[in-house]
């Protein structure tokens, strides 16, 4: 295909408009659902991608941008956010943002204190119609057909009998009007006369008034008890003259408050405390256990009187090979108290049924179990390779000398692939300190500590900790996770500094 | 080896063939075990190792086939394992082809181009890399949400939000491409430039096709990852249809239903292909590597 490289130049361009048009109108629609931050950071990007592409200077970001841009929204981004919700409330309680959380509140009715109209549900076709019948005059109304509300709410309007053209049949039974409440609570019914119906009983709607009124300076004002509730910025909720808080609450900044409560207030320091050595004796113990397993391995596995190597080496790397999740898992299921094979041979043999998920301390020796024979292969492999390039006559001078293999080990193997191996450990030291998915998968952190007033487990650790009270139990503590986040942040931050420190000295000795 | 062999030796030997036979038999124990276990009846370990009697029931399970329950009726499995690991292989295959995609443009940029803020990147790369995206699911989680405020189809519950969050996470890559381009010599590129080629068709004509072996490799990498994540899938995914194997997988072992024998029937039939493309992949990253070299 030839075409005049004037024209192809221009057709990059067109289509590049193009493209940057076709983004502005989603930028449009982000903005008008209410997400000003996404937009504002859409906009950000298309900016810039329009300017790399079409400034002649920046020919290589072109080639980059598309990874770079992803990496930072996906990768750096959230670290950013999560050092930024550290700072707020954001919780189950306070979940909303201002406007949103005022919004909610301004929704809010309350039967009035006029008539009432007896409700009943007729099928029409495959929708329903309302009848409604006051009280006090017995005046019959019915709505037009509308289908059952499901998750928006559905606004009608009724009409007088006489005027509806419709001959009822029969009712629909109390059962299922009892089955729908939650979906017919969001039937909104306007009478001719303009007043607003919402459902107050089974069989009972009443006009419906809106419970606040905002005030210009901010306030709302409760039409049912005549108070003033006041937005109050510190604590993110809209408080009562003498301090009570309504829900739903909104999202503040609140400074360093969510740390000070990890490192000072008992209720949270006390199992933080524990879990974050916890943390460091599971990381060093498993870093521990699966080198020690995985070089004596590899010093067996490099010894030439052996033999058979080769197929103990392929059974011994299964573990590695095997995706963790499934693994985990199975061991979930071996370790089972009653039901687990581990117990059952345990029992046959010494006749004992150790407790593995309810003890804490069998607990932890799970874990450290299940990891090492998780992590092992791996140690094993990189030892390999490292005592491969050990020099042989190293050895066959220590024979000579007389040396036998223990000693040969601690005097000629192990310094010589310490240098190279410490950055290795040190890394894997980083990984398991977040060794989310075994701990979770495994125990889910249980058992929990009983001293203790929040939710927090034997086994979790810090990574583990932060899911549990950000996702799992109740509360939701959004703030209280990222604060935590952010906390092992920095300690990974840290452990990597020294990993680069370490890897430095490796690359210089080699040099 | 001129090592006189003694009597000690001949011990010695024995007694490291001993400990390997004993540690090989306990690692190998629990696979042995999960085929026993989804061959048995019944869901509890009441059997030997080798079961007495055999039965399908755990693997009609997985396979989704309906089962005839004790009334004579036909019991449909409640868990979607097929399901499950067609919805995991859909994210995998597609955000490790964006993946991909991301990363080879830029390992390009960065291993021939020169730019301002190059080594910058690079280390940035390099650190962003050491922060599992578990550290930041709290913002991940609120990120989706406000994402799918504004556009549904990537919001929470949606397997195209997996797909966005898993194609971010292209640092190794960029790092693993970038070695191996630098091992194919830039006089070839250089000389399809002489003859004309602009920069991006000596990218995408000359440089490309003989980048294939570690392009594979990596986008066998991805996948993996993709397949075995299991933090960000477990908070984006909620309904049992959207699950992804690794987070399905773990609702079979709940104390009060504790489906023993099905999860083993779907941790191998799902586990084997798994395997066999890991250890494929492990082969050749060794291979990949070993002739790329990440170099600094």
């Amino acid at each position: 295909m030839t075409i005049p490289p004037a024209i192809r130049r221009n057709l990059g361009r067109a289509f590049l408009a193009l493209l940057v048009v076709a983004a502005l109108f989603l930028v449009t629609v982000i903005y008008a659902t209410g997400e000003v931050l996404l937009a504002g950071t859409f906009l950000v990007i298309i900016a810039l991608a329009a300017w790399l592409y079409l400034s002649q200077k920046t020919y290589a970001y072109r080639y980059l941008f598309p990874g770079i841009a992803a990496a930072i929204i996906f990768v750096v981004f959230p670290v950013i956010y999560t050092i930024f919700i550290s700072f707020s409330n954001y919780s189950s309680r306070n979940l909303l943002e201002f406007p949103r959380a005022t919004q909610y509140l301004l929704d809010q009715t309350y039967p009035g204190e006029s008539n009432t109209f007896g409700f009943s549900l007729f099928p029409d076709g495959g929708k329903f119609r309302a009848r409604l019948e006051d009280s006090e005059g017995g005046a019959v109304f019915f709505t037009p057909a509308f289908a059952m509300p499901g998750e928006a709410p559905v606004a009608v309007t009724a009409v007088p009998e006489a005027a509806a053209g419709f001959t009822p049949g029969d009712p629909v039974e109390l059962g299922d009007i009892i089955a729908n409440e939650e979906n017919l609570k969001k039937l909104a019914i306007t009478m001719p006369n303009g007043a607003r119906l919402g459902m107050t009983g089974l069989s009972e709607f009443a006009a419906l008034k809106r419970l606040y009124t905002p005030r210009p300076d901010g306030s709302l004002l409760n039409n049912q008890d005549g108070t003033v509730i006041k937005p109050n910025v510190r604590t993110g909720f809209y408080e009562t003259p003498s301090g009570e808080k309504v829900l739903p609450g909104f999202q503040v900044k609140i400074g360093l408050d969510n740390y000070v409560r990890i490192f000072t207030d008992p209720k949270y320091r006390e199992p933080f405390t524990r879990i974050f050595i916890w943390t460091v004796v599971f990381a060093g113990l498993s870093v521990l256990f699966s080198f020690s397993l995985g070089l004596v391995l590899a010093v067996l596995l490099n010894w030439e009187a052996l033999r058979f190597r080769s197929v103990y080496r392929l059974l011994l790397f299964l573990p590695y090979a095997v995706p963790g999740f499934i693994s985990i898992l199975v061991f979930k299921g071996l370790f089972n108290n009653n039901m687990g094979e581990i117990n059952l041979i345990l029992d046959a043999v010494f006749g004992i049924r150790p407790p593995w998920f309810s003890d804490p301390f069998l607990a932890k020796v799970m874990l450290l179990i299940v990891n090492t024979w998780l992590g092992f292969p791996y140690m094993m492999v990189v030892s390999m390779g490292l005592i491969k390039a050990i020099p042989m006559d190293l050895y066959e001078a220590s024979a000579v000398a007389g040396a036998g293999p223990l000693t040969n080990f601690f005097k000629i193997t192990l310094p010589l692939i310490k240098r190279p191996m410490l950055p290795l450990l040190i890394s894997s030291f980083a990984f398991n300190f977040n060794n989310f998915v075994l701990v979770m998968l495994l125990t889910g952190g249980r058992p929990d500590f009983l001293d203790t007033t929040i939710q927090a487990g034997t086994t979790d650790i810090l990574i583990s900790y932060v899911y549990r009270n950000a996702f799992v139990d109740s509360g939701q503590q959004f703030g209280l996770g990222a604060a935590i986040s952010t906390v092992i942040f920095l300690l990974v931050a840290g452990i990597t500094l020294v990993q680069i420190r370490y890897t430095k000295i490796a690359d210089d000795e080699k040099r | 080896m001129a090592i006189v062999t003694n009597k000690s030796q001949r011990w010695r030997v024995l007694a490291a063939h001993v400990f390997l036979v004993c540690l090989c038999a306990l690692v190998i124990f629990p696979f042995l075990l999960t085929i026993s276990i989804s061959l048995r009846p019944g869901n509890f370990a009441t059997g030997r190792l080798i079961p007495a009697e055999i039965s399908f029931e755990h693997w009609r399970f997985a396979l989704g086939l309906p089962t005839v329950g004790p009334d004579g009726t036909k019991v449909y499995p409640d868990l979607p394992v097929l399901r499950w690991l067609w919805n995991s292989i859909r994210v995998a295959l597609v955000s490790a082809c964006i993946g991909l995609l991301l990363s080879t443009t830029a390992a390009y940029a960065f291993a021939r181009m020169r730019f301002a803020g190059k080594k910058a990147a690079l280390t940035g790369l390099m650190l962003m890399q050491m922060f599992p995206s578990v550290l930041a699911l709290v913002a991940i989680h609120s990120i989706f949400t406000r994402i799918g405020n504004a556009f549904p189809v990537f919001g929470m519950d949606s397997l195209w939000s997996l797909v966005l969050a898993y194609s971010g996470g292209i640092a190794l890559h960029v790092w693993t491409i970038k070695g191996f381009y630098e091992t194919i010599p830039a006089e070839i590129e250089e000389a399809a430039t002489v003859d004309g080629a602009t920069p991006w068709q000596a990218f995408w004509r000359v440089l490309l096709p003989m980048a294939l072996p570690i392009l594979m490799v990596v986008f066998l990498l991805a996948f993996i990852g993709a397949i075995i994540e299991y933090p960000v899938a477990s908070i984006l995914l909620h309904s049992q249809k959207n699950l992804t194997l690794a987070v399905g997988a773990n609702s079979f072992l709940y104390p009060q239903k504790y489906m023993w024998g099905d999860f083993a029937a779907a941790a191998i039939l799902s586990g084997l292909p798994i395997t066999i493309v890991f250890m494929l992949a492990q082969k050749g990253l060794i291979a990949g590597l070993t002739s790329g070299g990440t170099k600094g």
